[in-house]
């Protein structure tokens, strides 16, 4: 039998999550060194005897061995977690309360209560994300400052930062606590950033973003088996990033360059996610919330139905972009806005509302903000104000995958040696 | 054919592999052991060996916990193959996963007639 794709990663979060009941939060350290000494053992004992029939059980079943080992010995000396300390000292109600802790009925929920402890709001939201991919995830700390662009050290001081909150707490969440409403827009808020860091992010390796993606749509998936975080908003987040990961496999062309939304070769597009997509687009559609990330959802289904790029309908998604920025107002949304007015109404219109948007100084850092310039001032036909643009833009590039698109736009502007009316083509930048 | 063991010895892993990265390295090694079995060298997989134990010594008279901690390489375990001579066996051993990292296959004849 062959592992499946990130079986470790799936489990570690799993049994993390599971020990952490039985240990308590605070000794999660304690946790992760047990499912560390599970996953080496089934290195081991997996590659001479190959894979077991169940290899989840099996992980779970050799950290359960480990747990009770650790248990026993340290029964005096630490405290545990508070569903357990009843249990604890004899041996008679240890092992069936362990058993019981561990067994698949419990341990499914646990995922869940660790995704809302660690989106504690004392936290700030980037080590939200960084103990969701760590602990959740099983990302190390190397893995996570490559996704980040960070330096290890920076990204190591930054969670353990957040482990030393969250030991604060003995007890996971609860779920059936009154406030889960309140802590779910942190988990939304978390995950989202989490896909974004994956879609929009500086890290150049296509690999490791995708993966970003694909984890954050994992635990929103996960959102959706316990009813109380089943709601119509997690739909729309499931949508969302369905219908936005459907186009990553046509991101980079044959030659590993960056391509842009128009440019892009539709039928490399995820068809199956595109069809779960829109399926909880469907299902986002009941109650009284309208959410962010229902308008996002809307934005991208209008892209992931589109054929071709010129049958996108520009006019419903400028109607789209004016609600989201209502809803969570911000430049790069403003941003996004301006190049589909340049879409529908034309590069001078683009032009006049990339120059409205409020805040623009917080795009400044942003390659795309001049890209998006350069774009419709070549649009326009001219183009050595085109290509002031994207110097500028390619200065702040993030990496080479960036450089070597804007090294391309610069060429497209000498191309036309001076101010000339050129076709309108590859218009929405997406990175 | 003539049968080798192939012992695979590496020091004692104080790293911290991720999940993924685990994962990779059980994937390889998976491969490796499954492309020799098509190729009809394996004779018994072998089996992983704990890095715990303990060395007996002088008559019997001392036993301490394994050398393992001063040790710079320990055996991790061992897998039986068949090969038509020494430089063959030892021209299997190279795709070992084991020598990505600081560890080393050795190669020893099992002794004929």
């Amino acid at each position: 039998m062959e592992p499946e794709d990130h079986l470790f990663r799936r489990e570690s979060g799993r049994i993390v999550a599971a020990l952490t009941r039985v240990f308590g939060v605070h000794n999660l350290a304690l946790a992760e060194d047990v499912v560390q000494d599970a996953f080496c053992r089934a290195l081991e004992v997996w590659k001479f005897r190959g894979m077991p029939e169940n290899p989840s059980a099996w992980l779970m079943t050799t950290a359960k061995r480990r747990a009770l080992d650790v248990l026993r010995r340290e029964r005096t000396a630490r405290e545990f977690g508070p569903e357990l300390s009843r249990w604890i000292d004899s041996e008679w109600t240890l092992v069936p309360m362990l058993d019981e802790m561990l067994g698949p009925a419990a341990v499914k929920d646990d995922l869940l209560r660790m995704m809302f402890s660690c989106c504690q709001p004392r936290l700030p939201e980037e080590a939200q994300v960084a103990l969701v991919l760590n602990i959740l995830c099983g990302f190390s700390v190397d893995e996570i400052a490559a996704a980040f662009l960070a330096t290890a050290a920076a990204i190591e001081k930054r969670i353990g930062r957040a482990k030393k909150v969250l030991a604060g707490s003995k007890a996971l969440f609860d779920l059936n606590a009154g406030d889960v409403a309140a802590r779910l827009d942190a988990v939304y808020r978390a995950l989202y950033l989490l896909f974004n860091e994956g879609f929009h992010g500086a890290s150049s390796e296509g690999a490791v973003r995708a993966e970003l993606c694909h984890e954050a749509l994992r635990l929103a998936r996960a959102l959706l088996e316990h009813p109380a975080t089943a709601t119509p908003v997690t739909h729309a987040l499931c949508a969302l990033m369905c219908l936005d990961a459907a186009r990553l496999p046509a991101r980079l062309n044959a030659a590993g360059e960056l391509t842009s939304l128009f440019d892009q070769d539709r039928s490399r597009w995820d068809a199956r996610l595109i069809t779960e997509g829109l399926a909880h687009l469907e299902q986002s559609a009941s109650g009284s919330v309208l959410s962010e990330y229902h308008v996002e959802a809307a934005i991208a289904s209008y892209h992931a139905t589109a054929r071709r790029a010129d049958e996108t309908d520009w006019g419903q998604i400028v109607g789209l972009y004016d609600m989201l920025l209502t809803l969570r107002p911000s430049p790069v949304v403003a941003l996004n806005r301006a190049i589909a007015v340049g879409q529908h109404r034309g590069p001078e219109a683009g032009l006049a509302a990339i120059r409205a948007i409020q805040d623009s100084a917080r795009l400044e850092r942003y390659p795309f903000y001049a890209a998006a310039l350069g774009e419709m001032e070549l649009r326009c036909g001219r183009a050595s104000a085109a290509c002031e643009h994207f110097r500028c833009a390619l200065e702040l590039a993030r990496n080479p995958a960036e450089r070597r698109y804007l090294d391309l736009k610069i060429a497209d502007c000498g191309a036309f040696g001076g101010d000339v009316m050129i076709p309108p083509r590859r218009i929405v930048v997406e990175t | 054919m003539s049968e080798f063991l192939f012992l695979y010895r590496s020091t004692i892993d104080s790293g911290r592999p991720s999940a993924d990265e685990s994962q990779k390295r059980m994937q390889a090694w998976m491969n490796w052991l499954k492309e020799l079995g098509e190729k009809g060298h394996i004779k018994n997989t072998g089996q992983p060996l704990d890095v715990t134990g303990k060395v007996v010594r002088n008559h019997g008279k001392t036993i301490t916990d394994g050398p393992f901690a001063e040790a710079k390489e320990v055996v991790l375990g061992y897998t039986l193959v068949e090969a038509r001579d020494l430089a063959q066996a030892a021209e299997l051993s190279k795709g070992c996963p084991i020598l990505q990292g600081d560890g080393v296959v050795e190669v020893r004849p099992v002794m004929g007639m």
